[in-house]
């Protein structure tokens, strides 16, 4: 967070569409305190009942991969079918597998 | 089904004595009233909301158990990964048994959203207190087993974990969608396996219906006791925790079992199964409720070796956990300077 007081901490804004439903990220906003962040999410995110639960997480809680290890993070699944039900056959006939 | 409305719960409950005790009573049968017309009109509950006490605990009971479930299952199948036949089979083992490690993860972050915390849950199962379900403490003893858990167990589990994608409780539903489509290969890599050994040579056939001879009976027991005898399940159905009766399910699964059974020359071990054209379902035998008992209380083939292998696993585990405590404080110590 920054030094200057002035400077409200950002938050990232997650909208809980329905209920049942994950909360997605929508994007972010500042406010200097949770209750704040939550009111001005449902100003800026929910107008149009998009929302019907909030969360805010402070951005700099946030860790994230790094785009340029994306090869290496995620290519490892490439050569693994086997985790696809595709993969396997099944006998002719065999119903509900 | 006999359901008691929650006013009459209500009523068998000691009389209030004061003013204040009375008035959170009416709160409190208020606030169960509202609950159950939330389920009742397929809202899902999330953590946030108001539950009664015993929804509550009966979720962190039934996730808590579930997720030991998953952890547990792993090792009756890790047992196999190093003998697989084949690199393939040895590779498809090793990604199933990762899946139900993530299994479990998913499903004891669903249960900490009820208020228990991670420590106190694992710790339950290492002491043996918690109960996970007692299929894992059959043994598996030869590669058909492999076959036999995959087409059988994980089958039935499945059974039980779609309708639980529709359960009440938010989470554990979203936990159960994520499960549900990684599991459906597990099915399908263990049908292949006794496919396979069906084809195969007589001794190969004979070990595969060996297998399915063994984890017949106890992956029918899976679905729980029969619905007179199953104490929650009224509860559980009136909350929508459950949608689908034990004998339900269990049926469903008899009868689409029985067909795949067929198309690969093996046997279902019942001699009482008997196709009703009426009923269009299959009349079976009966479930030897001794045995499920005894295997629950503790007393299966594997139920110490189970337990054993769990508590050396996190006991040997525990200088990671530490090492990476130690590491992250270094960091955080680091970045401060
Ligand atoms: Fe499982
Ligand atoms: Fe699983
Ligand atoms: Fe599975």
């Amino acid at each position: 967070m920054s030094e200057n007081p002035n400077n409200w901490p950002l938050w990232e804004v997650f909208i809980q569409s329905k209920r049942g439903l994950d909360h997605k990220h929508v994007g972010s906003l500042h406010a200097p305190d949770a209750r704040l962040a939550i009111e001005n999410a449902r100003d800026v995110y929910t107008r149009r009942q998009e929302g019907n639960s909030i969360w805010v997480v402070p951005a700099n809680a946030i860790s994230a991969s790094q785009p340029d290890d994306a090869e290496m993070f995620f290519d490892p699944a490439d050569d693994k079918t086997y985790r696809h039900p595709t993969f396997y056959s099944i006998p002719e006939g065999a119903k509900y597998i | 089904m006999n359901i008691q409305p929650p006013v009459k719960v209500f009523k068998r409950k000691a009389k209030p004595r004061t003013l204040a005790d009375q008035n959170k009573n009416m709160e409190n049968q208020e606030l169960e009233e509202r609950f159950q017309e939330k389920v009742d009109a397929e809202l899902k509950i999330e953590p946030k909301d108001w539950m009664p006490e015993k929804y509550r605990k009966t979720l962190v009971r039934q996730i808590s158990q579930h997720a030991h479930s998953e952890v547990v299952g792993m090792l009756p199948e890790g047992n196999w990964i190093g003998r697989a036949p084949s690199l393939k089979r040895k590779a498809i083992l090793l990604a199933k048994v990762q899946d139900e490690a993530g299994h479990g993860l998913y499903l004891y972050s669903a249960a900490e959203t009820l208020g228990t915390t991670r420590e106190k849950t694992v710790e339950d199962l290492l002491s043996g207190k918690a109960k996970y379900s007692s299929i894992f403490n059959y043994p598996t003893l030869t590669w058909a087993d492999i076959g036999a858990v995959g087409w059988l167990v994980d089958g039935a589990a499945i059974m039980n974990q779609v309708m639980l994608c529709r359960t009440s409780y938010g989470p554990y539903a979203r936990a159960m969608v994520r499960i549900c489509k990684e599991e459906s290969f597990h099915q399908r890599q263990g049908y292949e396996i006794m496919s396979v050994l069906s084809k195969g040579t007589p001794e190969q056939l004979e070990m595969a219906q060996d297998a399915l001879n063994r984890w017949w009976w106890p992956s029918l027991m899976m679905f729980g006791p029969s619905d007179a005898e199953s104490p929650n399940s009224a509860a559980s159905m009136k909350w929508k925790i459950k949608r689908q009766s034990n004998d339900e399910l269990r049926q469903i699964f008899i009868d689409r079992t029985v067909q795949q059974a067929e198309v690969i020359g093996l046997t279902i071990p019942d001699p009482d199964l008997k196709w009703n054209e009426e009923a269009k379902k299959y009349a079976w035998g009966t479930i030897d409720w001794t045995e499920f008992n005894n295997v629950v209380a503790g007393n299966g083939p594997c139920n110490k070796e189970r337990l054993v292998a769990r508590n050396k696993a996190h006991d040997e585990g525990a200088w990671v956990r530490e090492a990476a405590m130690a590491y992250a404080a270094k960091k955080a110590k680091q970045k401060a300077a």
